[in-house]
């Protein structure tokens, strides 16, 4: 393991570059934070991540934001295991009749301000699942959305995006 | 087991045209008889689903691989239960009854399992009774006693996973009952696979289970092409086994560095992580998307493989970083102490409950899919069977490790014998050819020439089982998905008890079972 340490220290990181966000995009969001965003959260962002009824395709990319490779803490953003710890709740999946009752109680547990990011084509507008008698809807028919990443899944990268996007709109607001 | 497979043969009512194990139909006696068969371990439960007014067993010969499916007529609604005499049917058995509104007679286990009184109508797939929403209270099963307490734990979890809840009864820090309840994410997928299209249903097949996609979709294009008499070209037969070794690939170093994470040691965590990545990466670079979602389809695969370097890349990359981790995960004294004789699951629960993947190979079961029934290319390839007989966490960890070289092993191989040729049969000529043989015996057939396939493929977490229904124009009248997770998820309950609340962590992800492929 030393040895392991030892290299670690003179490696290069393998970070991806950080994604660019059009100043439209930010401007877009920003426009859509309101006043809530006003009070700046120090460029940083804490993520409280729920699966309201996805296959799992999104969790594992969600995953991979923690990955060396796009490394999201390095942008102040970082999961946490409460809602009452987050800024940010990040919803992934068609929202399941069985599930509907757990989403709504993580983002009432959320202080304010507080955003919602859907994550993906389902959390979107249902995707496949959309004909069945088990699914309610997408997550803006249960909870208000202020970002959408589509995807199937969507990809780490375009995850970093948003998300920087996010924080960008945040801290300018 | 062939005995029993003549038995059921002899005794069946009608011997339907499913390609490529047959389906009997039988009486209620013979469906007893069966049952107590697979009790008495002569034989393995592969699957048991329903239709509105039939139910069906899939029974797997544990050494030839063969399958067969008994199919029991329910004019009253009732079945001899299965679960009765067999625990791993039981979960299935409520399942159909929240689903199906069928009723197994005698089933000792009667509380709602998927449906949480929250659709608004029971028996969606049955009679459909409108119901009101109101999530009615769920009856855990008791553990009492002075110093006893409870911990209940979910749907919300603290990390990036999916929704499910856990009951633990603990004594001090000593685990003596875990329960668990699922059926959060429940979709109704085979509500979705009920009279739609065969790309349709392809879609919602590749995204039962996000992680198993490559092998979803492999079933359902197997068990479509037994189904409609479609062809394969042998490029797209090879390409398919590339893509499923790169999933198996992908998820089993992301397992191991999540286990490790588990037990606080977060370096291997960040090593697998990245190579992981690298994974799907080559991936995206080869086939276009990093999970391989739709990439294989009924009659072939949709995209080619141009380049063979980021793959040979790949390769040489894991060899020369993955050894140096097996040596830190096997030399780190505090990572085995938490992993070596954790969570230990016995032979003899692995075989009855016909534990698939590095679940039941680690605990002695020496079954994969690939080899037997098996199915084309991994006939033409070299491979070993990895077994190990711990049933504990270290176990599961050394499983996968070893699969990791075998893939390694079998991704060359492939590589190297690569046939060329088109990657897709159109499906439509083949559905054409097909109808002109039956034209002649159109009017003798009774069920308007309804079609039947199964299909079992081998998924980094064990074997899933896709048996379809489509009528001659390819049209998917039924179908159902078995995810390896149905008998590994009540294992778990099994192998964590006697442990520390704290292993729970480990056991579960040394499982790693599937929320979304369990709940459907």
């Amino acid at each position: 393991m030393r040895r392991m340490l030892l290299e670690g220290l003179f490696r290069r990181p393998v970070t991806e570059r950080a994604p660019t966000v059009a100043d439209a995009e930010i401007d877009a969001l920003a426009a859509r934070l309101g006043v809530a965003a006003k009070a700046r959260l120090g460029r940083s962002l804490s993520i409280r991540e729920v699966d309201a009824g996805s296959c799992n395709g999104c969790e594992l990319e969600i995953h991979a934001l923690n990955n060396s490779y796009y490394d999201v803490e390095r942008f102040g953003l970082r999961f946490v295991a409460s809602p009452r710890h987050a800024d940010v709740l990040m919803v992934t999946g068609p929202v399941t009749a069985n599930m509907r009752e757990g989403l709504e109680r993580t983002y009432a547990a959320m202080p304010a301000p507080k955003w919602v990011v859907a994550i993906g084509d389902c959390a979107a507008g249902c995707g496949v699942f959309s004909k069945s008698y088990a699914v309610i809807g997408a997550v803006s028919e249960i909870i208000p959305v202020d970002l959408t990443i589509p995807g199937c899944p969507p990809e780490p990268i375009d995850m970093l995006k948003g998300l920087v996007g996010l924080v960008e709109a945040s801290a300018r607001g | 087991m062939s005995t029993l497979r003549t038995a059921l043969l002899n005794a069946a009512l009608t011997i339907e045209e499913q390609k490529p194990w047959p389906r009997v139909t039988v009486d209620a006696d013979t469906w007893r008889q069966a049952t107590l068969a697979i009790a008495a371990g002569n034989a393995t439960l592969s699957g048991l689903w329903a239709e509105p007014r039939a139910v069906h067993m899939a029974v797997l010969d544990d050494d030839d691989g063969a399958l067969m499916v008994l199919t029991l007529a329910t004019p009253d609604g009732r079945f001899p239960s299965v679960g009765l005499t067999h625990p791993p049917a039981q979960r299935l058995e409520r399942a159909i009854v929240d689903l199906y509104g069928l009723l197994p007679e005698g089933m000792p286990d009667d509380r709602r399992w998927l449906d949480h009184d929250r659709w608004g109508v029971r028996a969606p797939l049955g009679d459909g009774a409108l119901i009101p929403a109101d999530g009615a209270p769920y009856p855990f099963l008791k553990a009492e006693g002075p110093p006893l307490h409870q911990i209940a734990v979910g749907p919300v979890h603290a990390g990036i996973i999916e929704p499910g809840h856990f009951r633990f009864s603990a004594n001090g820090e000593i685990v003596v009952r875990l329960e668990e309840r699922l059926g959060y994410v429940h979709k109704g997928i085979e509500g979705l696979l009920t009279n739609t299209t065969l790309e349709a249903a392809a879609k919602v097949v590749a995204r039962v289970s996000g992680d198993s996609t490559v092998a979803y979709s492999f079933a359902f294009a197997r068990a479509a092409e037994a189904a409609l008499g479609i062809g394969v070209p042998q490029r797209a037969i090879w390409l398919r086994a590339l893509m499923a070794e790169l999933e198996r690939l992908a998820n089993h170093l992301g397992d191991i560095g999540a286990i490790c994470n588990d037990a606080a040691f977060a370096l291997m965590l960040a090593h697998c992580g990245i190579l992981r990545e690298e994974v799907l990466r080559a991936a995206k670079a080869t086939f276009g998307h990093r999970l391989m979602m739709d990439r294989i389809i009924p009659g072939g695969v949709t995209s080619d493989l141009d380049d063979v370097a980021p793959i040979k890349a790949l390769t040489t990359r894991i060899r020369q970083r993955f050894p140096r981790l097996v040596e830190l995960y096997d030399n780190t004294a505090s990572l085995q102490n938490r992993t070596v004789s954790t969570g230990r699951l016995s032979p003899e629960l692995a075989r009855r409950f016909g534990a698939g993947g590095p679940v039941g190979r680690a605990s002695g079961r020496a079954f994969d899919a690939r080899k037997a029934p098996g199915y084309p290319p991994y006939g033409d390839l070299d491979f070993k069977v990895i077994r190990r007989e711990g049933g504990d966490v270290d176990a599961r960890i050394w499983v996968r490790i070893d699969e990791i070289s075998e893939s390694l092993e079998l991704i060359e191989q492939i590589i190297d014998r690569l046939p060329p040729g088109p990657i897709a049969y159109p499906t439509a000529p083949a559905l054409r050819e097909r109808r002109v043989p039956q034209a002649g015996g159109l009017a003798h057939e009774p069920r308007d020439g309804a079609m039947e396939g199964l299909a079992m493929v081998e998924s980094f977490r064990g074997d899933v089982l896709v048996w379809l229904r489509t009528d001659e124009t390819g049209r998917v009248l039924r179908g159902t998905v078995r995810d390896p997770s149905a008998f590994q998820w009540p294992l778990l309950e099994a192998v964590i008890e006697g442990n520390i609340v704290a292993d729970f962590p480990l056991c579960n992800k040394s499982f790693n079972c599937s929320y979304s492929g369990h709940d459907l």
